[in-house]
């Protein structure tokens, strides 16, 4: 039996100096894509604004005073897309299968950090809680919970069908969405939470100021929300904490031999259906952790918001290089920016006519049909064969 | 599956004498001649008539099987649904809407089944398609027209028998223009990139309301023109007094009823011929098939504009009969709702799509808010149900967990493919086989169990 040449066979115990570029090589490779995407698609804008100032004299002061806070956004809506688009892509790598119950998972983290709130509310607790653990308390209880769900689902509604055709499997995932939305509907309706459940936080404290920024006289100050800063600050670590599990473990280890080929890998002793349920666990406390941060900071949740993220999340995937777990992270950073440039600047460009926040949708799906047609593997994927 | 097959075997044992021989005559004549008696004579809206009206559909699906002489299938077809159906839809006029829905949905389950089920294409947008047809009669019949060039008003009615043509143009364009870039993905991309352009199509109808408003945003568009019907004075002279709402359901119910049996007749002529067999080549192993020759590419771009041609028709029939459509009518769900009878009903078989798409119309139409009912009743005499909870509010749910039990214990439906229910057996002998043997130790089939 041939060693696989990217499971390499690393030595029992890493250096110091190993294990920080095992784990923040990956990290230094995202910050590397986010800082060029802010500034690529920045220029893009100003050089936008330019070719139509002649017509509009007042077009480059809106786009600019806008821009620090369009590429904050941006960041924020990466991270987003980041922490979901890992559980696709874990799971992907895993069993080449496409989680599309994975969005409705982010949905019930949500759900479980409003709840969350909603009995420290009751319980007149709120303002007794400091903001960090409060933070930590949702995140937790989110993260468990949605892992469990993630196996449980597993447990349910794929393992029977592993051997089965591709479409089956698939179309049992799109059956254990929908049940998931309704019973999160069912449960919240017919509970105090409501529909549109309130996410209440204890009080942050004010926006940070960063800096002030003249542009024509006039100061205009760049502010970061603190919930903006806790989210950014949350999926950072997540991210870090995931790449030194895949890349720095004996676990990790097995999960990327898994992912390389299933049979082997059981025939080298790995338990492969505890590696996938332990997949689905991490894949799924992602996203439930990102759900709950991603509620806080909106203030309110709803069981059918999951959707449209799951999808945005999947697109990030593919961008990326799906199976790839940074190519993961790059994906959604690159696609949040893209997002929240169309969101803040079509109607802008487009002298009001068309409205940037329900395009921005379909400039996500737009780039990913483009994306599949001419680079199907994605940022950071290999070109692969099609397994048959 | 020993005890299925024994199962079926007896099952057989007492339907085999109904369904062929002299036997089989009589029992189909006197089953329809019963149920349309009792529908005659209970023409009111409750369960009994629910059950009865089940009962008269599903007599079609038992003379469709039945190996009687095909004159006498046409016959009984046609007394059935040509004539007991819409009498009886002039005595109550629910069940002759929730038929005519029935029709409108066997056809689009019909065109999805060319896709998914005979090409193995998961399509999960296939509303798009719909909704472009639907759209396009709603903006060319209505004042939109004027909005996009002031120069041109609204066209005739009369110009709906064309627009029928237009409809399924359109349809195969659409469809084409999607399936070009997308088809040479694996099957789950293209699952997600149909997905994500069904909602694109949403998203624009529901915000092509500016620059210039065409498609009047999320408030849709109202007052569709409905077709002069064409033989209005004959109907008349032959002393039927109706109104006119009256007159358009019949009108509705006979034209998505011909629609429907041409449909039939296409996709079943399709499934046998050259094309069917490339087709379901493509499906089972897509490398042998391109090692025989077939071309790919066009192939399953084949499939895809046809299936959505159907849709593209169904469109302008339904934006036509609704008189208003709005963005929501053509939403995510409406897609998987279509799914749902292909895969219930059995993918790549005909009368299992026809019976998925029956089964699901009547699920939505009849069956949930009669339990919708039922329960209420119950909750006043104080069984504990939560208060909110609606069955009719629950389609997502039930949905859901039809698809999931489906594709775990029925993955071949209700009504199975013949050709595949046969592979499907052959399967099973060969594992068998393998089993008596017991030639391996722990190989790749316990790895993925």
């Amino acid at each position: 039996m041939a060693v696989d040449t990217t499971v390499a066979p690393t030595p029992a115990r890493q250096s110091i100096g190993e294990l920080l570029g095992v784990v923040f090589g990956p990290v230094g490779q995202l910050l590397a894509f986010i800082v060029g995407s802010a500034t690529s698609l920045a220029l893009i804008v100003i050089l936008l604004a330019l070719a139509l100032s002649p017509s509009q004299p007042d077009i480059m002061q809106r786009v600019v005073i806008i821009l620090p806070q369009v590429i904050i956004d941006g960041l924020v809506r990466g991270f987003l897309f980041a922490t979901i688009a890992l559980g696709y892509t874990m799971v992907y790598g895993v069993l080449e299968f496409i989680n599309f119950a994975h969005g409705e998972v982010f949905m019930i983290g949500g759900v479980v950090g409003a709840t969350v709130s909603f009995l420290l509310v009751s319980a007149g607790a709120m303002e007794s809680v400091p903001p960090l653990v409060f933070v930590l308390l949702v995140v937790l209880i989110a993260m468990a919970f949605c892992g469990t769900l993630a196996v449980t689902v597993e447990r349910i509604a794929y393992r029977p069908l592993r051997n089965a055709p591709r479409l089956v499997p698939l179309i049992s995932a799109i059956g254990m969405s929908l049940i998931l939305q309704d019973l999160a509907r069912l449960v919240m309706t017919n509970s105090p939470l409501g529909f549109n459940a309130r996410y209440q936080t204890p009080n942050f404290g004010q926006p940070i100021q960063l800096f002030t920024m003249q542009v024509d006289e006039r100061s205009v100050p760049v502010v970061l929300s603190p919930r903006d800063l806790i989210f950014i600050v949350a999926a950072t670590l997540m991210l870090i904490a995931l790449n030194y599990i895949v890349n720095a473990t004996k676990l990790g280890k097995a999960i990327r031999a898994t992912a390389q080929d299933m049979p082997t890998a059981s025939l080298m002793g790995i338990d492969v259906n505890r590696i996938i349920a332990l997949t689905f666990l991490i894949g799924g406390a992602l996203g439930g952790a990102a759900g709950a941060l991603f509620g806080l900071r909106i203030g309110t949740v709803n069981p059918y918001m999951g959707l449209i993220p799951g999808l945005k999340a999947f697109t990030a995937a593919v961008l990326g290089g799906i199976g790839n777990i940074t190519g993961a992270m790059v994906g959604g950073v690159v696609l949040g920016f893209l997002e929240a440039f169309v969101a803040a600047y079509l109607s802008i460009f487009t002298g009001g006519n068309f409205s940037g926040a329900a395009y921005a949708d379909i400039a996500a799906f737009s780039i990913l049909i483009l994306l599949l047609i001419f680079r199907p593997s994605g940022l950071l994927g290999e070109a692969t064969t099609q397994k048959v | 599956m020993t005890t299925s097959t024994s199962s079926q075997s007896l099952w057989q044992r007492v339907t085999a004498p109904l369904s062929s021989g002299p036997t089989a005559y009589a029992f189909l004549a006197l089953y329809v001649l019963i149920c349309s008696a009792l529908l005659l004579t209970n023409p009111r809206t409750e369960l009994s008539t629910d059950i009865v009206f089940v009962l008269f559909m599903l007599s079609m699906l038992a003379v469709y099987r039945s190996r009687v002489a095909t004159w006498f299938k046409v016959v009984l077809g046609v007394v059935a649904l040509g004539i007991v159906l819409p009498y009886f839809g002039t005595l109550n006029p629910f069940y002759i809407d929730v038929a005519t829905q029935a029709g409108i949905f066997t056809t689009l389950a019909l065109g999805l089944n060319v896709v998914v089920g005979f090409a193995g294409l998961l399509d999960l947008g296939y509303v798009a398609f719909f909704a472009v047809g639907a759209y396009a009669w709603g903006i060319f019949s209505t004042t939109r027209i004027s909005n996009i060039n002031p120069a041109w008003g609204p066209v005739d009615p009369v110009m709906f028998y064309p627009f029928l043509i237009v409809g399924l143009i359109l349809g195969l364009i659409t469809g084409v223009l999607l399936g070009l870039p997308v088809l040479r993905l694996r099957g789950d991309y293209l699952a997600i990139v149909t997905l994500g352009f069904g909602e694109v199509i949403r998203v624009v109808a529901n915000n092509l309301d500016r620059p210039i408003n065409i498609t009047n945003g999320s408030q849709g568009i109202r007052d569709i023109e409905r077709p002069p019907i064409v033989i209005v004075d004959l109907v008349r002279n032959l002393g039927v007094v109706a109104d006119d709402n009256r007159l358009y359901q019949l009108f509705f119910y006979y034209l998505v009823l011909i629609i429907v049996l041409l449909t039939v007749i296409v996709v079943a002529r399709l499934k046998n011929s050259r094309i069917g067999r490339a087709w379901e080549a493509i499906r089972e192993d897509e490398v042998a098939a391109v090692a025989q020759g077939i071309p790919r590419v066009r192939m399953k771009l084949l499939a895809f504009a046809i299936g959505a041609s159907f849709a593209g028709v169904m469109g302008v029939v339904f934006a036509s009969k609704q008189l208003f459509i709005n963005p929501p009518t053509f939403d995510l769900l409406r897609s998987i709702n279509i799914l749902a009878m292909v895969i219930l009903g059995g993918m790549g078989s005909i009368p299992g799509a026809m019976l998925g798409a029956i089964i699901v119309t009547m699920l939505d139409l009849q069956i949930l808010p009669r339990l919708a009912s039922v329960l209420r009743e119950a909750q006043a005499t104080g069984a504990p149900i939560p208060r909110q909870f609606d069955p009719t509010q629950y389609q997502r749910l039930f949905f859901g967990l039809l698809l999931v039990l489906m594709m775990i214990f029925r993955p071949e439906g209700l009504w199975p493919d013949e050709r595949r229910r046969e592979e499907q057996h052959e399967v099973e002998i060969s594992d068998e086989d393998l089993e008596a043997d017991k030639v391996t130790t722990s190989t790749s089939a316990n790895t993925g169990r």
